[in-house]
């Protein structure tokens, strides 16, 4: 056998191989950041430990509190992930210049965006297997049926693209340091007062039907019903949409790429 | 028609805010060999690359990559480029040879991923993340890059700044090994040393024009001045040697004790030099004829101004 040469011979791979390949490599460079691994399963594995075991701290409504407390983790996995992680990791891509270097590969930006799409679908495939194996010791019991499945994928793909959607903007647009603080301040303001973990039934009746707009009430709240075998409000997975094509068209508008 | 051209930049013209990056700038590089862009700092050459490789779109003029236009055909383009950017372009977390794997998977054909690492001395930084590797180490790693795709046609914006001297020889040495395998090579540089050793043709830019084109010796043969200089006593009467020499000769003291004969030398030149001296009962000592130099022809071409 020869000794390899550097001779030309230019391709690219097939569309789907670049897709899988950086897919991969975001989903293994976001497990191995520390803070984004305490972001996607440290906090919720203690709010769900912690919510589910402090019996009656918080009130979370009529029912018992796992049953309550593990769609609403959840939602809560779904937000850090796809919104506050999303968000961080391409602020800094930008500012690296990863996404300009990228721009020279024969990855396209659609194939780099449905690259991240997977990274995300993996990420929140641990998370959710991990939470629900959590509340499932804690005495969670879902009986969501074969539509409150349904409901619940549609509700987490749905929601995953709205946050994305509102990650991207954010991302590309906003310096890099001023993304790191926003994406982290809107998952507090959001986990507080966007009735993540507790339903939106707790929260004083005036400012309800302002807080049903937010992405994270849609999903929480959709994930409650849905898990606990109750219709779905069809108004959530509406909320959702609204949210991905509003979030998605902006930043497809004002994205930055460098 | 089907140009034997790689690059042919045509009439360029950038501007940024008030400030006019590349000003109507034309160059040409051959396929299958080495061309140096070199110029000062903001001369307008990483403006123009980045041109080359699609991220800018022409305010005026015409670029044609391989026979495409890079803004406009850039999916048919970027797979038969490779580009090293002048920095970043990395995840900061990322491993070297999990990042030269990754970019590998985008390419049809790739050059063994372990054959790289070891040409470019990579091996020992296999599993450390990016953002720990030495400066040296990442702009290695950015060069393995661009070449692991096996493209026809690489652009380095100042492949070797801030190396070390044995790692700036193990790159020209790619880049001659490039050349040689077939792959067309535009490099811009700062270094003039680069530009001579390395390139085939050399363009000198400055605030956004070519300045001279050629091949380093026609560069440097389109110079009239060489020198000789020499040390003698402090006080020499310069103007009595400049007396005895053609005229299109000039004597300036450099330093004391230290002068400089310019103008086209010739053996009887250098004769009426060293016999004026010995008239002069003077001994001309550590005297040297100094062909032109590149790095000369780049002096008088931009200027000594230093910039930013």
């Amino acid at each position: 056998m020869t000794t390899p040469t550097l001779a030309p011979a230019p391709g690219s791979a097939p569309r789907l191989r670049m897709v899988r390949s950086h897919a991969l490599l975001e989903a293994r460079l976001l497990a191995r950041n520390g803070e984004q691994l305490l972001l996607a399963l440290v906090i919720p594995v203690l709010l769900l430990v912690g919510g589910a075991e402090s019996g009656g701290v918080v009130d979370l409504g009529d029912g018992r509190r796992i049953d309550i407390l593990t769609p609403g983790v959840l939602a809560l996995a779904v937000l850090s992930t796809s919104f506050t992680s999303l968000a961080i990791a391409t602020g800094f891509e930008r500012r690296y210049g990863v996404l300009k270097r990228l721009g020279a590969t024969p990855l396209p930006r659609s194939g780099l965006l449905l690259g991240k799409v997977g990274a995300l679908l993996l990420v929140e495939a641990v998370q959710v297997a991990l939470i629900a194996t959590v509340g499932l010791i804690l005495g969670w019991q879902p009986s969501p049926g074969i539509s409150g499945t349904a409901w619940t994928l549609a509700l987490i793909v749905a929601g995953t693209a709205a946050f994305a959607g509102l990650a991207m903007l954010m991302a590309g647009t906003l310096r890099a340091e001023a993304t790191l603080a926003a994406a982290n301040l809107l998952y507090v303001v959001l986990l507080l007062g966007g009735a993540v973990l507790v339903p939106l039934s707790s929260y004083p009746e005036r400012i309800r039907p302002l807080l049903e707009l937010l992405p994270s009430t849609a999903l929480a709240e959709g994930l409650r019903a849905a898990l606990d075998g109750q219709a779905v409000d069809p108004t959530h997975l509406v909320v959702l949409g609204a949210w991905a094509v509003g979030a998605g068209l902006l930043a497809g508008r004002f994205f930055r790429w460098e | 028609m089907v140009s034997a051209l790689a690059v042919q930049v045509t009439d360029l013209v950038m501007r940024y805010g008030g400030t006019t990056a590349v000003d109507c700038l034309s160059l040409g590089v051959e396929a299958g060999r080495i061309t140096a862009i070199l110029g000062p700092n903001g001369a307008g050459k990483t403006t123009t690359i980045e041109t080359c490789e699609g991220y800018r779109t022409p305010q005026s003029g015409v670029v044609r990559v391989l026979g495409l236009d890079p803004a406009r055909d850039r999916a048919a383009l970027v797979p038969r480029i490779g580009v090293m950017l002048q920095s970043g372009g990395a995840w900061s977390a990322v491993r070297a040879d999990e990042l030269l794997r990754y970019v590998a998977s985008l390419y049809a054909n790739p050059l063994p991923v372990e054959t790289l690492v070891e040409r470019l001395g990579l091996a020992s930084c296999g599993r450390t993340p990016y953002r720990r590797l030495s400066g040296g180490q990442q702009q290695r790693l950015a060069l393995a890059t661009a070449l692991v795709g096996r493209p026809e046609l690489v652009f380095l914006d100042e492949p070797t700044a801030g190396l070390d001297p044995q790692t700036r020889h193990a790159t020209w040495d790619l880049v001659i090994e490039l050349a040689r395998d077939g792959v067309t090579v535009v490099l811009t540089t700062h270094y003039i040393e680069e530009a001579e050793r390395l390139a085939d043709q050399v363009h000198v830019l400055d605030h956004g024009r070519v300045l001279a084109s050629g091949s380093p010796s026609q560069l440097m043969a389109s110079s009239t001045a060489d020198s000789i200089r020499f040390r003698a006593p402090a006080g020499l009467d310069v103007a009595g040697l400049g007396a005895a020499l053609p005229t299109g000769f000039s004597v300036v003291v450099e330093a004391v004790g230290q002068y400089r004969v310019t103008g086209p030398v010739s053996p009887q030149v250098l004769a009426s030099v060293t016999a004026w001296c010995a008239q002069q009962g003077l001994l001309a000592d550590q005297l040297s004829v100094n062909r032109h130099s590149l790095e000369d022809v780049f002096l008088e071409l931009t200027g000594r101004d230093l910039r930013a």
